[in-house]
């Protein structure tokens, strides 16, 4: 018995030392890659939708807030599933070649992000004072430097919305582990491997990855809080 | 109005796309192998792979699933080759024509396993009929893998065998892997049906002894499968030959004495004994 114990103990020393070394940099270079890139391109479409949909009114834009709204409750492994089967050698989409990809898993944290850029920046936008956009226009402003304005005096909004599709796209794990196959030194982002290593039974290893996920998100936020260092006042 | 600190993110955003969006395509030639958890839980592959993409200079992608998902990549294309242990299944598959032949590749066994003070008595247990009829009849906890893979699947047609229907508060349906199911049933002191290699590379961290095995019945076959290529997509027929031929040369690796060696060897240093055994040629 003690043998065994003592194997486990140099097993899972071993496990650390050969994961550290060889794909933990890996995992952290392609989690950053893949988030990064589907917050961006969720930003470059959501915000000008969300702040379009902030400044107009009547029913269909009541619609269409509540399809956004509810796109923000997109569970990510039916997100996952629908574009796999899309993507999938035998699914129209196969000709791109995406499937098992870090293109396959951006396009999947692209679709969970953007309802909530759309749907933060649209409601940061409306929440702006309605002076503000009459004291705009009788002062000649046009219609496109009104919705600049408004959007950079809502900044502090904005730039949540951009936080929380971060967010959304850095903790998510159903929807690329199942477009993405979790393939060791391709596919593997930072929440698919506590998947496996918590499979495993590598729990020490599996929160360390948690860990690092934490450390990451903070991070970012900082840095998303740092420009927006004063926050605009209305006294 | 001060942009500075935006535009500063803006380039670091800019450039973090430029990046993501590099073609990732590697040079190499690669194949994807989907396949059961356990050959890669076990550590088995990291000593089988290695060596052929040396030889070959090939690289394979693993895509560990239960059985049941690996052979769906399989019928839909998505991977070239399957290391599977589903038998039932696999001959459904060859039988339409996604793959030519079921090779059979190793074998391991089951084992029942559940908590040393056994209030079924299992180790009374003369047949496998009486294992599944003493846990249904004394209603005992038992964690199914309810996952429709290999191992859930051997699970049900046990329970049939034995003319039991698994019903009612103690017969749990995780939906789990091997490792989370061994500690479900740790947890919950159940019994469980495992592969004999996935319960020796957790038992140290379980309260769990085995206490049924070693009959025919639960012998654990794992069979390669090279999915029939289908129809290539335009423009692509070049490429679907080398692949196929890829996942010829991979199965044929797998096959060979010096792979049949490797399987016999591992484990023994870690485990004391080995934890799959090659089929015979």
């Amino acid at each position: 018995m003690g043998s065994h114990v003592a194997g486990g103990v140099k097993n899972r020393v071993e496990h650390w030392r050969e994961f550290l070394a060889t794909d933990f940099i890996t995992i952290l270079w392609l989690t950053l890659r893949v988030s990064g890139t589907s917050v961006l391109l969720s930003s470059l479409v959501g915000i000008p939708l969300g702040a379009w949909l902030g400044l107009s009114c009547g029913r269909r834009v009541l619609l269409l807030r509540l399809l956004v709204q509810t796109g923000m409750a997109l569970p990510p492994v039916v997100v996952g599933l629908v574009l796999y089967i899309l993507l999938s050698r035998s699914g129209p989409l196969a000709w791109l070649g995406w499937l098992f990809t870090p293109r396959a898993m951006v396009v999947a944290q692209f679709i969970l992000a953007l309802p909530f850029v759309i749907g933060i920046t649209q409601s940061a936008v409306a929440a702006m004072p309605g002076e503000l956009r009459w004291q705009l226009r009788s002062l000649g402003a046009t219609q496109w430097q009104i919705r600049r304005t408004v959007l950079w005096e809502a900044r502090q909004g904005v730039l949540l919305a951009v936080a929380a599709a971060f967010g959304r796209s850095l903790s998510e794990v159903g929807a690329v582990l199942m477009v993405g196959g979790n393939i060791q030194g391709h596919t593997r982002v930072l929440t698919t491997a506590v998947v496996l290593e918590t499979g495993k039974g590598q729990f020490g290893v599996a929160l360390a990855l948690g860990g690092t996920l934490l450390c990451l998100a903070l991070l970012v936020n900082a840095l998303i809080v740092r420009l927006d260092g004063s926050p605009p006042r209305y006294e | 109005m001060n942009w500075q600190p935006f535009s500063r993110v803006g380039s670091t955003a800019i450039l973090i796309v430029t990046l993501g969006c590099a073609p990732s395509v590697p040079p190499a030639p690669s194949l994807t192998l989907a396949t059961t958890t356990s050959t890669r839980d076990s550590g088995l592959l990291d000593v089988l792979i290695p060596q052929f993409e040396q030889q070959t200079g090939i690289a394979v992608r693993v895509i560990a699933v239960g059985s049941g998902q690996a052979l769906e990549i399989g019928r839909r294309g998505d991977a070239d080759v399957l290391l599977t242990h589903a038998p039932e299944a696999e001959e459904a598959f060859v039988a339409v024509g996604h793959a030519r032949a079921r090779l059979p590749l190793m074998h391991n066994d089951f084992v029942f396993v559940g908590p040393s003070d056994d209030p079924a008595e299992l180790q009374q247990a003369a047949t496998l009929r009486d294992v599944l009829t003493r846990i249904a009849q004394t209603a005992a906890p038992f964690v199914s893998r309810g996952d429709q893979s290999g191992t859930h699947l051997k699970e049900q047609s046990l329970w049939k065998l034995a003319e039991q229907q698994p019903a009612g508060a103690w017969y749990i349906q995780g939906g789990a892997g091997m490792s989370e199911t061994l500690r479900m049933a740790n947890e919950m002191q159940a019994y469980t049906l495992s592969d004999r290699g996935t319960f020796l590379s957790q038992r140290h961290r379980l309260d769990l002894a085995i206490l049924f095995a070693g009959v025919p019945q639960l012998r654990n076959p794992y069979a390669v499968l090279v999915v029939a290529p289908q129809s290539p997509l335009p423009g692509q027929a070049a490429a679907a030959i080398r692949q196929a031929a890829a996942a010829q040369q991979f199965a044929d690796f797998l096959l060979s004495p010096q792979a049949r060696n490797l399987i016999a060897q591992f484990g023994t240093e870690t485990f004391g004994q080995p934890l799959f055994f090659p089929s015979a040629p």
